[in-house]
């Protein structure tokens, strides 16, 4: 069997730094919510479409109780003491404040326990939709069986949602198992989820839940006709993490990339905002049994992927306590890795294979999801296209959750319906040729992989203490994390971070709390 | 015996001289059997290719199918005549730079960078202008004579002009990396014509760089100079530097 031979007691030492350096935030996730947060509620609830000048309602309504100064009760209690006196709907509530003509402030204070029992119905019959789509899910597995692993993961990227489903479609009857809509290059920092079916966008397709529903329809279409359940994945990340998370819930996208950091990090959003919106944002994933990925790739896209291996365990580390106190379980941590060691270094197969297996060692039962080459892919597509095959070997091999697979033409173009079945057939050849390989062999305990393991496993358990001690948020500020300096000030949002008040109510988080067993 | 190949009139080359050979992969809305086979043969002949073997195809779904052909072409092109703008400044190292800028251009030149309008991508501004670099290359913030503003991804054209007039920017930096249905044609346009409209062109360098521009696009565009995929900083920074250098 290919494993590492590991000292578990130095893997318990980095896991416990990184449980001190998501413990320590509890102030802020339990003390705070943000206008994403709100307007996710509002959904919950059922309140969707848009208004004015094609501004989605929910944004509307948490913009009329900013402006009033009340959103830190909660967006539930004030839509909940609507309905009760006006003896209206969610939606219709919405529509009126939406449209200028309802003052939510303005209304008298309703029996609080009216107002409590309301809330009660409301979450409960919207819970119960997301509960429903997740045993959809879970009877589809059983009647096709399991996800392969690891799972072929492929992207389509149009800017066009019709297109994008002939695409899905063409990938799935070649073998994908798991089809990710790229969203268009623009949105992770818009602080709004467009609405709608949308056919123009640049590098990818807005994530909305129309869009949702069309590209779910459409696989759900062809996998029953292929007798195989197709996995939909999209991105909660960016300004509206949560929302998108309740959106693909309700829609049933099986897989979300979910990052707690990579937010502040890449995309420079304020880091209060990010993990409040993450911590929501996962709960919601949890609930509904989606698989959340991480984008720990990010980190090697401009360093180099030797240095900075550690960094890529560490963010892993860390990422896997965000996901517990969220409810997430192992099973559903798809935490991220990438093959970007420059393929001109000697061994540099050893070095990946390495890195791999560190991954599987420390999270053993997460369908760890693997990145692929995109640095050294250089518009030589018959190159790429073998390094592919490595890194398509190297998945195989070390048991990885999902395999992101390769395209020939990166760096050339988003990929063509031709490369995308190319990357397939790699992918299945390479899984199919070598299916017990690892069975087969050991390691030396001494050589090459095993040391390099130790040793990645050792930087980054220093970085994490390191880290501990420090603080996350001052670790950030310092610049620890891919030499980017972050501040608790700075970054896109903060302004729509906001303390609770005493009588702060989000029925949601409370009962998925109580449903995941959270504090 | 030597094979003599005549400039004037080059071909593709297979295995002997001037047989034309290419290969071709594309994809046709079509079925695949022995009709879609035809209909691929017919287009590549329509396009003036000769001495077809379609060699491969194979079912993609949804009613598409990929063919791979081997194709000779009668086509000639002269090699005396072809002229190619490029970058024609040479390239020095990190040292080299500093050195010749401290001898040439003796002071400190702004460059101010963005990843414009709707791309959201920093891996190519980065990767010229902030310390580490990019694949053993130091990027501008870490030479001697440069002062460097990297204002990261996704800044409105407007926003990075009014910066570049803030900082009395001697060279403006604008980044590509997404270009799908040619939105970076649409973002450099737009820079370019914003700049000459607030007669900002000739007062500062004007440069572009991302996988799909070369330098004769970035010519095209009204731009100084343009850097296409497999340049690093070290290629910027020396073009830089002759072109301040009095």
């Amino acid at each position: 069997m290919i494993q590492l031979t590991i000292d578990t007691n130095k893997i318990k030492e980095a896991r416990n730094y990184a449980a001190k350096i998501v413990n320590s935030l509890t102030w802020l996730l339990q003390d705070y919510t943000s206008t994403t947060i709100e307007r996710t509620v509002l959904r919950l609830m059922g309140i969707d479409g848009i208004a004015g000048d094609n501004t989605p309602i929910p944004n509307l309504v948490v913009e009329h109780l900013q402006q009033k100064k009340v959103l830190n009760r909660g967006a539930a209690y004030w839509l909940a003491n609507a309905i009760v006196a006006k003896n209206l709907s969610a939606q219709e509530v919405a529509e009126l404040v939406a449209t200028n003509q309802l003052d939510l402030t303005e209304i008298s204070a309703q029996p609080n326990q009216k107002v409590l029992e309301i809330l009660d119905k409301i979450s409960s019959e919207n819970l119960a939709k997301i509960a429903e789509q997740r045993q959809i899910r879970q009877q589809a597995f059983e009647k096709y069986g399991r996800r392969n692993k690891p799972a072929i993961y492929v992207i389509v990227a149009t800017g066009n949602i019709y297109d994008d489903v002939v695409q899905a479609k063409a990938a799935a009857r070649e073998g994908a198992d798991i089809i990710a809509v790229i969203r268009s290059t623009a949105q992770s920092l818009l602080d709004y989820v467009p609405y709608g079916a949308t056919t123009e966008g640049f590098g990818g397709t807005f994530a909305t839940q129309e869009n949702f529903r069309i590209m779910r329809k459409g696989l759900d279409e062809v996998g029953q006709e292929l007798g195989k359940y197709i996995s939909l994945t999209n991105y909660a990340s960016g300004l509206c993490m949560p929302e998108i998370s309740a959106m693909g819930a309700l829609e049933r996208l099986d897989c979300m990339l979910n990052d707690a950091m990579y937010g502040i990090l890449f995309r420079d959003i304020n880091m209060k905002r990010t993990l409040l919106d993450q911590y929501f944002s996962r709960m919601i994933n949890a609930y509904a049994g989606i698989q959340i990925q991480t984008g720990e790739d990010n980190y090697l896209t401009t360093s180099d992927a030797i240095e900075k291996a550690y960094t890529v365990t560490a963010s892993q580390l860390i990422n896997e306590q965000f996901a517990l106190i969220s409810g997430i379980e192992h099973k559903n941590m798809g935490l991220g890795h990438a093959f970007e060691i420059n393929p001109a270094i000697e061994n540099s197969f050893l070095y990946e294979l390495s890195h791999a297996l560190l991954t599987h060692t420390l999270f053993p039962d997460c369908p760890t999801k693997y990145m692929p080459p995109t640095k050294f892919a250089t518009g030589n597509i018959f190159r790429t296209y073998l390094l592919n095959g490595m890194f398509n070997f190297v998945g195989q091999i070390t048991d990885q959750g999902t395999q992101l697979l390769g395209m020939m033409t990166e760096a050339v173009h988003t990929p063509h319906l031709v490369d995308r079945a190319l990357a397939i057939e790699n992918a299945q050849y390479v899984f199919n040729a070598t299916k017990d390989f690892k069975n087969e062999f050991t390691l030396k305990p001494d050589g090459i992989i095993n040391k390099r393991a130790k040793q990645v496993l050792e930087e980054a358990t220093d970085f994490l203490r390191k880290v501990s001690e420090k603080g996350l948020f001052q670790a950030m500020s310092a610049g620890e994390f891919a030499d980017i300096v972050r501040t608790e000030t700075g970054g896109k949002g903060l302004d729509g971070v906001l303390p609770k008040s005493e009588d702060y109510l989000n029925p949601f988080m409370d009962k998925m709390k109580t449903e995941l067993k959270l504090q | 015996m030597s094979i003599k190949i005549d400039p004037t009139k080059i071909k593709p080359y297979g295995d002997s001289l001037d047989d034309g050979r290419m290969q071709i992969s594309f994809a046709l809305p079509a079925p695949a059997d022995e009709k879609g086979k035809e209909a691929a043969r017919l287009l590549l002949k329509k396009m003036g290719l000769e001495n077809i073997e379609v060699c491969y195809y194979s079912d993609l779904g949804e009613g598409f199918t990929h063919f791979v052909a081997y194709v000779s072409t009668n086509a000639t092109i002269d090699l005396t005549k072809i002229e190619v703008k490029t970058v024609d400044t040479p390239v020095m190292d990190l040292e080299e730079t500093d050195k010749f800028m401290a001898e040439n251009v003796k002071r400190k030149i702004t460059v101010v960078g963005a990843c414009i309008e709707s791309d959201a991508h920093t891996v190519g501004i980065d990767a010229i202008m902030n310390m580490k670099g990019y694949n053993h290359r130091f990027g501008l913030e870490r030479y001697q004579y440069f002062r460097t503003i990297n204002m990261g991804a996704q800044v409105p054209s407007e926003e990075l002009l009014a910066k570049a007039v803030e900082e009395n920017a001697d060279v403006v930096l604008v980044s590509q990396v997404v270009t799908q249905k040619n939105i970076h044609i649409r973002n450099l346009t737009k820079l370019i014509e914003l700049a000459e409209a607030e007669g900002l062109r000739d007062k500062m360098l004007f440069i572009c760089g991302g996988p799909r521009i070369s330098h004769e696009l970035a010519i095209e565009l009204g731009y100084d100079a343009g850097f296409g995929s497999g340049s690093y900083a070290t290629d910027v920074a020396s073009y830089i530097a002759f072109h301040f250098a009095k």
